[in-house]
């Protein structure tokens, strides 16, 4: 069965982390070998980090099929900083990934406790069926 | 250049959805499959994922005693994904061109919904 | 493709053969039946035939007879199908049909028409400029690579229908642009040769940025491209450009180990464990480089090539002779002036005359609206507040470029700049909150 698992970043305009290098290389290394294992365990189906959100931008339908690109997001906006896919065989399989992605360390090599959203998706029908 | 383009709502404006005629609601998902297809056409689709209303959603924070700490609640007024679409595009304008179109899908009597879509580029 | 897997494993021999082999019979089946973009589809799917039979059966005698017959045989049912399909919807006269020929006395003649520059006919055609650059290097790559669709969606992330769709639209501009089968007249070759060029070089380098950190399961496209930019070179063996280029990739690719860190974090050059530098690659690209520049003309790659010889040509960091890149970079910047190369140059003039002198540089791209925001120009930035021991501007330069960027990699290195500088550097304490341990 399929999840997607959310993890949520600061608001725009909050700036990167600003931890000692020697967490934040702690913090990459700790993602880097949990794809690592998702992989080997053949549960890894997608994995993503988005750019920061000083990047996004809300569109909405224009005029005249000219999008409108410049739409300010909500002060209290949270933003999506990145996902993954994995296909498990248990619910449980899942919180218990997602439980990992949230103990990931932090500053001082503290866990996190990010809170991560874990859906139940089904796969998309292939577009020429849609 | 990969962009993910998010559609989010909240329990009320899913609500508010489920009100439509059935036919606007087959226009409408009818407008967002022509674009996907569009898209495969174009050499630009990656994927696409629609996401039902979060009842099962959980919120996971973390390990007590090697067990995640689940929480099912899902405040009133949160916006949560609807879904995305994942594209490959020579552009951001195309991206938020193909989000325009996405934001212009027809609603209740055949008005553009209007819906932000957030464009966001891959790291 | 879903056949049950072969019992013997595929050998990089025979997928390097078959590789060498696609361009040569798509250029003589295209300009036999003056159609190149069924023939690209009959010619890929002889390649597949041959991934599912030879495994099996082995390699034929005649392995390039083998792919022209299935591939023509596929042409001429085609051919049949259409001559059918029209003959149900109008009255064809004689003249509208194309004689099918007798398929063994064809694919005779076929191979004997077989013609070296063909290939040099397919790379202008895949790379013409009304292409899109992701659709001229997708077209390349199957085309004149001989890769398959699988494998090129593969390797850009996409799925593979997207990749043949891609693929597909790309040869319907090229019949809607009406170019022929035909060798660009040699004065038209220079014009057309820099498209040529451009797309060789984005698949090095989407192949070598995306190298950190990459699974395994990828194809290596900086080694395509560095094949594929060889087989330009034997077809095109005066060109200095050619030469440039290729020399420009192996400099380059030499340093391809001494990247990437074990946690696959980008390592910049001057950081680098030079001994994990591949000296083969760095001789060879030297030497095309020496007899590029004897040609006499002075070119965008054979520059580039210039200063990544300088660079690999030291022993430690502090032995490059950045005069020498940055006379390098005055020139480029005339060959080729744009945003890119006036940061570098800003770099080179940091390392001879110092950082203030760099940053004055760098002023004068702020009213740049190509550069300005650009993440590129904070990094740099930051790199000469940091040489000049201005650590606060430093670290708020980095940030920013941590932020702007969108290949996680350089996010990750740019943020670790910023927070070793911190560390090394921490503000007095009454204006900041006690730091954590």
């Amino acid at each position: 069965m399929k999840y997607i698992l959310m993890m949520n970043t600061m608001r725009a305009g909050a700036g990167v982390p600003a931890w000692p290098k020697a967490d934040l290389q702690a913090h990459i290394a700790f993602m880097l070998n949990l794809n690592r294992d998702l992989r080997d365990s053949g549960e890894l189906v997608q994995a993503e980090g988005l750019s920061f959100p000083d990047q996004a931008r809300q569109v909405r339908a224009g005029k005249d099929g000219v999008p409108i690109t410049d739409g300010v997001f909500p002060e209290s906006k949270e933003f999506l900083a990145g996902f993954w896919i994995v296909d498990v065989d248990s619910p449980d399989r899942a919180y218990a990934i997602a439980a990992r992605i949230s103990a990931a360390p932090g500053p001082g090599g503290a866990p996190l406790n990010m809170p991560i959203e874990v859906r139940p998706i089904m796969s998309a029908p292939p577009p020429e069926m849609l | 250049m990969k962009y993910i383009l998010l559609m989010s709502s909240t329990k009320a404006g899913v609500s508010g959805y489920r009100t439509w005629a059935q036919s606007d609601r087959d226009t409408h998902m009818q407008t967002l499959g022509a674009i996907v297809k569009g898209l495969v056409e174009t050499g630009e689709f990656v994927a696409t994922q629609p996401l039902a209303e979060p009842t099962e959603a959980k919120v996971v924070r973390g390990e007590n005693n090697g067990l995640p700490v689940t929480d099912g609640v899902f405040p009133e007024a949160k916006e949560f994904l609807l879904g995305y679409w994942i594209v490959d595009v020579d552009s951001p304008e195309r991206a938020y061109a193909i989000a325009g179109r996405i934001s212009a899908a027809p609603g209740p009597g055949g008005i553009p919904t209007n819906m932000p879509i957030e464009v966001r580029r891959f790291a | 493709m879903t056949e049950a897997a072969s019992t013997s494993p595929w050998d990089p021999a025979s997928e390097h053969l078959l590789r060498e082999l696609a361009p040569q019979v798509l250029g003589v089946i295209a300009r036999r039946f003056r159609d190149f973009p069924s023939a690209e589809d009959a010619v890929q799917e002889a390649l597949l035939a041959a991934f599912r039979q030879w495994p099996r059966e082995g390699v034929p005698e005649n392995p390039r007879g083998w792919l022209i017959h299935v591939a023509s045989r596929r042409m001429t049912d085609m051919v049949r199908s259409e001559i059918a399909r029209r003959d149900r919807e109008t009255v064809a006269t004689p003249e509208d049909e194309p004689a099918v020929e007798p398929v063994d006395k064809m694919e005779a003649e076929i191979e004997a028409e077989m013609d070296p520059e063909d290939t040099l006919i397919l790379l202008f055609m895949c790379c013409h400029p009304a292409l899109s650059p992701s659709s001229a290097i997708a077209l390349t790559l199957r085309a004149v690579g001989g890769l398959t669709t699988a494998e090129i969606a593969n390797a850009f992330l996409v799925p593979e229908a997207t990749m043949a769709q891609r693929i597909s639209r790309a040869k319907q501009s090229i019949r809607a642009s009406g170019v022929p089968f035909r060798a660009p007249a040699p004065q038209e070759r220079g014009e057309r040769l820099p498209a040529v060029l451009r797309v060789l070089y984005l698949i090095f380098s989407e192949g070598y940025a995306s190298s950190i950190g990459a699974t395994l399961q990828r194809l290596d496209l900086a080694r395509e491209a560095i094949r594929l930019t060889r087989s330009t070179r034997a077809l095109l063996p005066q060109d200095a450009e050619v030469a440039g280029l290729l020399a420009l990739m192996l400099l380059t690719d030499a340093r391809r180990r001494a990247r990437t860190g074990s946690d696959g974090e980008l390592i910049p050059l001057d950081q680098q464990d030079r001994s994990l530098w591949d000296q083969a690659e760095i001789a060879e690209g030297t030497a095309l480089l020496t007899l590029a520049l004897s040609k006499g003309t002075v070119g965008l790659y054979q520059l580039q090539a210039a200063i990544a010889a300088v660079h690999d040509e030291a022993a430690r960091p502090e032995d490059t002779d950045w005069p020498q890149i940055l006379a390098l970079y005055e020139l480029l910047l005339r060959v080729a002036p744009g945003p890119m190369v006036t940061l570098n140059h800003a770099i080179a003039v940091a390392m001879v005359h110092g950082p203030a002198s760099g940053l004055d540089r760098l002023q004068a791209l702020d009213g740049d609206e190509r550069l300005s925001g650009h993440y590129r120009l904070s990094a740099v930035r930051a790199h000469l507040f940091e040489m000049l021991g201005d650590f606060q501007q430093a670290i708020h330069h980095y940030r920013t470029a941590a932020a702007g960027t969108t290949s996680l990699p350089e996010q990750n290195y740019l943020i670790a700049q910023a927070a070793r500088l911190d560390d090394a550097h921490k503000e007095p304490p009454n204006r900041q909150a006690p730091s954590e341990s």
